[in-house]
C-alpha cells in the first residue's frame, strides 16, 4: 500500500499488504496472515532447493545494485566446515529511500522469516541485522519481534523442532551512511570504524569475522518468504517486465508530490503513473522539473526523460538513470538545481570515510566549488573543473561513494547547465527551465 | 573542561547493565564486536560517552582507549560532550531541503534558544544539530528528538512539538 495512504488501485501489494496493521507485528498476527509457513517449508528443503527457487523467481537485490539474489547465494562455499554468516542490510540511509523502515515497522516477521530462510539457503546459523542507529522505533519493534520469534520456537537451537539452529542478532549502527556499504557494514559489526574493505576477497569468501558471508537488503530478504509460499513462477509473473525485472517493488516517493509515501508496484509500470496517478502529481500550479528515481546516487532525469519510462531495471537505464534503491525524489519548478546538486555533493563530503584521496578531496572540493558558484564567486572554468573532478572520482576508489558524488554533478550539468551558467554570469535568482 | 565534565568515572557496567553486556557475549564470536553495543549502553546510562566511559569499555572488551576513541569518533551518534536534556537532529538533505528543512532549522534554533547549531540552550534543555537523511524523506521535515521521530515538522508547529519536551 502507498503507506501512509490506503492502497491505490494501481498498486500490487505483496510486501506492503499488511502495512498499517498493528497486529501483523506480533507473532500470532503474522501467523494468522499466513506467516511462518514459508520457513516451515524451507526447513524441509535442501539449501540447493531453496537457492534454485530464489534463482527461478528472478529476484534481484533491492539495496541498490540489483544483483540476482539466487546467484549471490550460490557463491557461498559448500563443504568448507567454516561458520557462514548472513547480514541483513537495514542501514537505509540513501537520501530519498524510506521503504525498508516500513517493512521493519509493519511486518518485522516477514523480515525475520526471510533472514531465517536466507540462513538455510547459504548454510549459515547466524544472521546479523544491521539497523541504522537513527531508526529507534523500527529497532524497538524489530527487537521485540525477534524476541517473540525465539519465544515461539521459530528461532534458536531447534527452529520449529527441526533440529536446526537459526540465530538472529539485531545490531544497531551509530550514525554513518557509509556503513550501508557491505564491507563497511561488516567492519562496523566487528567493532571497527566503518571503512569499506578492498575487494577481493569478496564477502562470500571472507566476509564478516573473515568467514563466508552473504549480505542482502531488507526488502530483498522480506520478499523471500512469499516466493517460497506462492512459488517462483507466481512471483516472476507479477511483473510486466519479466524475465529481467521480476516481481513487485517498493518505491518510496518524496519531494514535491501531493502524496509522498511508499508504493508497491509491479515492475514495468510507467513512471508517469506512479508520479501522477498514485502520488497525485505536482502541487497546484507547479510543474515537474527533475526526478532522481533511485536514491541520490543515480543520475538526475528531466521532465522529458521520464516520459515513457517504465519502472524496471532496464527501462530506467534506457532512459538515462538507474532504479537503484527505489527511493524516488521528485522536484518541481521551484527547485534551484545548483543548490540541490551542491547539497547532494555536501552529503557525500559529509559521509566520505576519507580513506581514498580522490573521494576525500574530490567530495570536499566539489562542494566548495558549487558553494562558490552559488555565492556568485564562480570562475568561468569552474564547470569544466567540476567535470574533471567528477572524472577523477569515478572508478578510482575503494567503494562507489566517490562515484555517487560525481553522479548528480555530471547529470545536473548535462540536464540543467543553463542554471549553472546563470549563476556564473551573475544572476542571483535561480533559472528554472531545464534543458 | 566544562562544568559538566565528569571528574571521577562512576562505572557503568555494574548490576543490570553489566548483565545486559554479558548476555551479548554468546551472540558474537569476538569481544570486539560488542564495542558499538557497549558504547550505546554507556550513552544510554550517562547521556554521553566520556573519557572515563571510553576507558571502562576498553577494559571490559580488552581494547585500548585509543582504539575505542578512534571508533567513537567515526560515528556521529555518540556524544563526546554533554548535550542538552533533549537532543534534536534535523534532516536537511536534498529531499527535505526542497520541502523547507532549512526554515525548520531556523525555527528550532529560535524557539529552543540554542541560537546556533551544536550549541546547548542556556537553560540546558535543548541541543539542535543538522544531520543527513534520516530515512523518513516522505515526511519532510523529520526530526529526531531523543529517541522519538517526529515527522512533518514545519516552522509553525515547532513550538507545539517543543512543548512536549520539558
Ligand atoms: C555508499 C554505499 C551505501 C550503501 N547503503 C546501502 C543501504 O543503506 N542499504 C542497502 O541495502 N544497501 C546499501 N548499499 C549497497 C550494499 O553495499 C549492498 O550492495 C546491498 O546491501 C546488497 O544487498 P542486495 O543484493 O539485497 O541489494 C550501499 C552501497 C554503498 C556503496
Ligand atoms: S570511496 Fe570514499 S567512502 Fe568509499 S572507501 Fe574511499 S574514501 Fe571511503
Ligand atoms: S532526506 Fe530528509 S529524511 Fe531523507
Amino acid at each position: 500500500m502507498g503507506y501512509p495512504y490506503p492502497s491505490h488501485p494501481k498498486e500490487t501489494p505483496v510486501l506492503s499488504k499488511h502495512f498499517g496493521e498493528v497486529e501483523a507485528r506480533t507473532f500470532d498476527g503474522w501467523v494468522a496472515r499466513g506467516g511462518y509457513e514459508a520457513l516451515k517449508k524451507a526447513l524441509a528443503m535442501t539449501p540447493e532447493e531453496i537457492v534454485a527457487e530464489v534463482k527461478a523467481s528472478g529476484l534481484r537485490g533491492r539495496g541498490g545494485a540489483g544483483f540476482p539474489t539466487g546467484m549471490k547465494w550460490s557463491f557461498m562455499p559448500k563443504d568448507d566446515g567454516k561458520p557462514h554468516y548472513l547480514c541483513c542490510n537495514a542501514d537505509e540511509s540513501e537520501p530519498g529511500t524510506f521503504k525498508d523502515r516500513e517493512i521493519i515497522r509493519w511486518t518485522p516477521h516477514a523480515l525475520i522469516e526471510g533472514c531465517a530462510i536466507g540462513c538455510l539457503g547459504i548454510r549459515a546459523e547466524t544472521c546479523y541485522i544491521y539497523i541504522r542507529g537513527e531508526f529507534t522505533e523500527p529497532w524497538h519493534i524489530l527487537v521485540a519481534a525477534v524476541a517473540e520469534a525465539y519465544a515461539k520456537g521459530a528461532l534458536g537451537e531447534n527452529a520449529f523442532g527441526s533440529g536446526r539452529r537459526i540465530d538472529i542478532v539485531v545490531h544497531r549502527g551509530a550514525g554513518a551512511y557509509i556503513c550501508g556499504e557491505e564491507t563497511a557494514l561488516m567492519n562496523s559489526i566487528e567493532g571497527r570504524r566503518g571503512n569499506p574493505r578492498v575487494k577481493p576477497p569478496f564477502p562470500a569468501v571472507a566476509g564478516l569475522f573473515g568467514m563466508p558471508t552473504t549480505i542482502n537488503n531488507v526488502e530483498t530478504l522480506a520478499a523471500v518468504p512469499v516466493i517460497l509460499t506462492r512459488g517462483s513462477a507466481w512471483y516472476a509473473g507479477l511483473s510486466l517486465s519479466s524475465p529481467k525485472s521480476t516481481g513487485s517493488k517498493l518505491f518510496s516517493v518524496c519531494g514535491h508530490v501531493q502524496r509522498p509515501g511508499t508504493y508497491e508496484i509491479t515492475m514495468g509500470l510507467p513512471m508517469r503513473e506512479l508520479i501522477y496517478d498514485m502520488c497525485g502529481g505536482m502541487l497546484p500550479g507547479r510543474t515537474l522539473k527533475a526526478v532522481i528515481p533511485g536514491g541520490s546516487s543515480v543520475p538526475i532525469m528531466n521532465a522529458a526523460d521520464i516520459e515513457d519510462c517504465p519502472m524496471d531495471y532496464e527501462g530506467i537505464v534506457a532512459h538515462g538513470s538507474m532504479l537503484g534503491s527505489g527511493g524516488m525524489i521528485v522536484m518541481d519548478d521551484t527547485t534551484d538545481m545548483v543548490y540541490q546538486v551542491m547539497r547532494l555533493a555536501r552529503f557525500y563530503a559529509d559521509e566520505s570515510c576519507a580513506q581514498c584521496t580522490n573521494c576525500r578531496e574530490g567530495t570536499a572540493w566539489t562542494t566548495k566549488i558549487l558553494e562558490r558558484i552559488l555565492a556568485g564567486e564562480g570562475k568561468p572554468t569552474d564547470l569544466d573543473l567540476l567535470l574533471s573532478l567528477a572524472d577523477n572520482m569515478t572508478g578510482k576508489t575503494i567503494c562507489v561513494l566517490s562515484d555517487s558524488c560525481a553522479v548528480p554533478v555530471v547529470s545536473g550539468l548535462q540536464k540543467f547547465r543553463g542554471e549553472f551558467e546563470a549563476y556564473l554570469s551573475g544572476a542571483t535568482a535561480p533559472v528554472t527551465a531545464g534543458v | 573542561m566544562s562544568s559538566h565534565a565528569e571528574t571521577v568515572h562512576d562505572p557503568v557496567f555494574v548490576g543490570d547493565t553489566l548483565a545486559k553486556l554479558e548476555a551479548l557475549y554468546p551472540k558474537y564470536p569476538t569481544k570486539m564486536a560488542l564495542l558499538l553495543p557497549a558504547l550505546w549502553m554507556v550513552q544510554e546510562a550517562r547521556g554521553w560517552v566520556s573519557e572515563g566511559g571510553v576507558i571502562e569499555v576498553g577494559e571490559k572488551l580488552g581494547l585500548t582507549p585509543a582504539y575505542v576513541r578512534g571508533v567513537v569518533s567515526f560515528y556521529t551518534m555518540y556524544h563526546t560532550h554533554p548535550v542538552g536534556r533533549h537532543f534534536i537532529q534535523v534532516c536537511t538533505t536534498s529531499p527535505c531541503n526542497i520541502c523547507g528543512a532549512e526554515d525548520v532549522v531556523k525555527s528550532l534554533l529560535r524557539h529552543t534558544g540554542c541560537g546556533e547549531l551544536g550549541a546547548t540552550s542556556p537553560d540546558g534543555r535543548f541541543t539542535v544539530v543538522e544531520v543527513e537523511c534520516l530515512g523518513a524523506c516522505g515526511f519532510a521535515t523529520p526530526i529526531l528528538v531523543d529517541d522519538d521521530t517526529v515527522e512533518s515538522v514545519t516552522p509553525e508547529n515547532v513550538p507545539t512539538i517543543l512543548a512536549r519536551y520539558p
